[in-house]
């Protein structure tokens, strides 16, 4: 494949998720300068940052579901489209409307339509995965609930078991502790740990930076670049945090409206 | 251009005033004169009816004639080939656009529909003229209609490209393809009109709809497109559905969703220039929209949904067709739509999933679960406080109406219906001295009831940091909607830390007399 040709040398062709100077305009107006980053295999992966600092799109730039200004994004060596079974996505929760006429088993079985292909009917052999899968996040017995009628947490918890059904390698998951209340906070963080376990490779979306060194064992600081990207150890420092957090970068921001003019 | 509105039913007009004007002069007074309008009204009904009966109707004309006995049979018993067949294409046409309306109502396109049937007009103006220009027949059916389809696609391809290349949103860009492109296809009639070429008369009825110039044939086009699409949408249901309910997903498990998209809006525009016809384009989108929305009242589930959806339609389409066959002089889409509204109200207030009906039927079943679940409680309170001040060794002695007054604030009248119902229902039973005493039962339902109340009321002042004295109200809230599952959570939090709270918790809060008549007063 070309585009995997091209990913620099200094990239390895092992990683399971490799951005290379992927920027991301909306309008022309760029939202994320020059990300370039190779994530480890089986880590849990934090993206930090303030509002408005570009992590939703991060992710949205390398599922293909914005396009990129500039640069390429590899998984495991090889282009997002050849590799898209490997990859379980969890969107915001804000992003869908919860007042749509299916149960939660039908979202979960959705995970699954990747694999199942045009045309073809669902079966029973896949409602049970879903159902495996929503007995995973304790949700078994909503299986038949009308979504509306779930709880913020229930509702988070439905989208991680569409991602679970999946049966991917890579997890992209936009804020997915959001809004949810601390038990089912506590559940999703295990889940993910488990994942993490049999050597998946979750990156995580979070905005709560009191748990980060909790859940975490690799992050990536953000703010309209890749401030920092490393072990939490590492990169968990005072001065990372505030070079991230410490407001917006003015004359990069100046620049971006420029652009966009 | 001879009317897209009005100008026959005034032709019509023309005429019968011609007829009477003769015999004016011969009358003077006023009295005669009156008489003269009067028997000249008489006369002006018959007259004027015969003469449109080969004139082409109006919107604005609203006499109807009645269809006789013999025509009702014969329509309602699908006696006619013509009228079978028309009548069956409705219904396929009705339920063909009830399954794609469905995807566009949960995609939140409801007006695409609306757009696409208006940017059909040029379509059929335009392939009239090409296939009357090139010798044939100008009003060739098939013809007309995939000019209007082509005209119909152009139009949601500017939906699509100026949404895409400009910052306007989807109503703006609605709005515009909408009318931009009527106003282009009343302006093609109007210029055929002047041409002189071909029998362009007629053209119009797309605009309003008639099924009584429908031919079989036109039927059978109609049913046999709507079929197909109806089977498309039957294979792409997995993806349509995944489609409307995250669009982000769907694209990430690699689905096109920019030709799901436009295969959607594709069917939409080919149902709606197959309803052309016999909707007309006016109204075409009420087919498309209210069926889908009654629907909604009915189920909570995408595949009953669409199930209902079609069937609204069909009974609109087959309805519809049969009443405008029986009375030619309406305008088919206004009876579809007429029907499909009407159906509408119907599924608002009767449906059971969200409707007005089995909304207050459970909110009235609510209303009484809590009432009646206030008198046990307040009937367990004023005996628990009762036992205490007053060591009496029932602790559930009888509790007479004027006790029962003072612990909340209820009407005379309530009260008494609610110990009536109690009663009924076997949980207190009427004692000597007019007072009221628990059945074994009710004993039972009341601890319960005072039970969550209290665990409620524990968690609220222990977990939520609410003050004691306020609890009370807001446990009241809430202990009548508690599931099973959540008592159960909280019996096993609040137990792992108070181990001896007992079967019935101790109240957090005064509930003696006074406390009790405070809160009666709130």
């Amino acid at each position: 494949m070309k585009a995997s040709q091209a990913i620099g040398s200094e990239h390895s062709s092992t990683a399971p998720v490799s951005i290379h100077d992927m920027t991301v305009a909306y309008h022309r107006k760029p939202v994320l300068w020059d990300v370039d980053f190779d994530a480890p295999e089986g880590k849990l992966i934090g993206i930090i940052g303030p509002n408005g600092a570009g992590k939703s799109t991060m992710i949205k730039a390398v599922l293909d579901l914005i396009p990129k200004a500039s640069g390429r994004v590899s998984i495991y060596g090889k282009p997002y489209k050849r590799q898209r079974r490997l990859v379980a996505y969890v969107p915001q929760r804000e992003t869908v409307d919860w007042d749509f006429p299916v149960h939660a088993l039908d979202v979960v079985t959705m995970g699954r339509y990747g694999q199942i292909g045009w045309c073809k009917p669902v079966t029973r052999a896949h409602k049970d995965q879903a159902m495996a899968a929503l007995e995973r996040v304790g949700m078994a017995d909503y299986a038949r609930r009308q979504i509306s009628q779930l709880s913020g947490g229930q509702q988070q918890r439905v989208f991680l078991a569409r991602a679970l059904v999946q049966e991917a390698q890579i997890y992209f998951m936009d804020e997915p502790s959001s809004g949810v209340d601390a038990a089912t906070e506590k559940a999703i963080i295990t889940l993910l740990q488990d994942l993490r376990s049999s050597n998946k490779t979750v990156l995580v979306v979070h905005h709560d930076l009191q748990t980060v060194s909790d859940y975490f064992d690799y992050l990536i600081l953000l703010n309209m670049r890749i401030v920092a990207a490393g072990s939490t150890r590492d990169v968990f420092t005072k001065e990372n945090l505030h070079k991230t957090y410490g407001g917006r970068l003015t004359l990069l921001d100046e620049a971006a409206q420029a652009i966009a003019r | 251009m001879r009317a897209i509105l009005n100008v026959w039913g005034c032709a019509g007009m023309r005429k019968t005033q011609n007829l009477s004007t003769p015999t004016r002069p011969y009358f003077h007074t006023p009295i005669l004169s009156l008489l003269f309008l009067i028997v000249v009204t008489l006369f002006f009904v018959p007259v004027q009816a015969e003469a449109e009966i080969d004139s082409i109707r109006s919107i604005t004309d609203t006499r109807l004639q009645m269809p006789t006995w013999d025509q009702l049979i014969r329509v309602l018993t699908l006696r006619d080939y013509n009228t079978r067949v028309v009548v069956l294409g409705t219904l396929f046409l009705g339920s063909a656009s009830g399954v794609i309306g469905t995807f566009m109502f949960l995609r939140k396109r409801a007006l695409v529909g609306d757009a696409a049937s208006h940017a059909a007009l040029p379509g059929i103006g335009l392939a009239f003229i090409v296939m009357a220009s090139v010798g044939g027949d100008g009003k060739y059916l098939p013809g007309l209609l995939l000019g209007a389809f082509i005209s119909g696609l152009i139009g949601m391809g500017f939906i699509l490209l100026i949404r895409h290349f400009t910052r306007l949103k989807e109503d703006a860009a609605l709005g515009i393809v909408l009318s931009v492109f009527f106003g282009l296809g009343i302006s093609i009639l109007g210029v055929i009109q002047k041409m002189n070429i071909g029998h362009a008369a007629g053209l119009e009825s797309f605009i309003y709809g008639k099924t009584a110039s429908m031919l079989a044939q036109d039927a059978y086009l109609m049913g046999g497109a709507a079929l197909v699409v109806t089977l498309l949408c039957g294979l792409l249901f997995k993806e349509f559905s995944l489609l409307c309910f995250d669009q982000d997903f769907a694209c990430s498990q690699g689905w096109p969703v920019l030709f799901l998209d436009t295969l959607i809006m594709a069917l939409v525009v080919a149902v709606t220039v197959m309803g052309l016809q016999a909707v007309g384009l006016i109204l075409m989108v009420a087919l498309l929209i209210i069926p889908p929305a009654a629907a909604r009242f009915w189920t909570h589930h995408l595949y009953k949904m669409i199930f209902i959806s079609a069937a609204i339609g069909s009974a609109s389409g087959l309805l519809g067709a049969a009443l405008s066959a029986l009375v030619p002089r309406l305008p088919a889409g206004a009876i579809i739509v007429l029907i499909t509204s009407s159906i509408f109200l119907m599924s608002l207030v009767f449906g059971p999933a969200r409707g007005v009906l089995s909304r207050s039927i459970e909110q009235w079943t609510l209303n009484r679960k809590v009432a009646s679940q206030h008198l046990l409680r307040a009937m367990y309170e004023w005996a628990e406080i009762h036992k205490n001040t007053q060591k009496s060794d029932d602790p559930l002695k009888g509790m007479t109406i004027r006790d029962l007054f003072g612990v909340r604030s209820w009407s005379h009248k309530q009260l008494k219906r609610i110990l009536l119902r109690a009663q009924r229902q076997g949980m207190i039973y009427r004692g000597g001295d007019r007072t009221y005493h628990f059945t074994e039962n009710g004993e039972w339902q009341s601890k319960r009831v005072v039970r969550n109340h209290r665990l409620w009321e524990l968690y609220l002042v222990t977990h939520a940091d609410i003050a004691p004295s306020h609890v009370d109200r807001d446990a009241d809230q809430i202990e009548h909607v508690l599931e099973r599952s959540m008592v159960d959570k909280l019996e096993k939090l609040l137990l792992s830390e108070h181990p001896n709270i007992g079967v019935i918790p101790p109240s957090p809060h005064d509930i003696g007399s006074k406390g009790l008549k405070q809160r009666s007063r709130k």
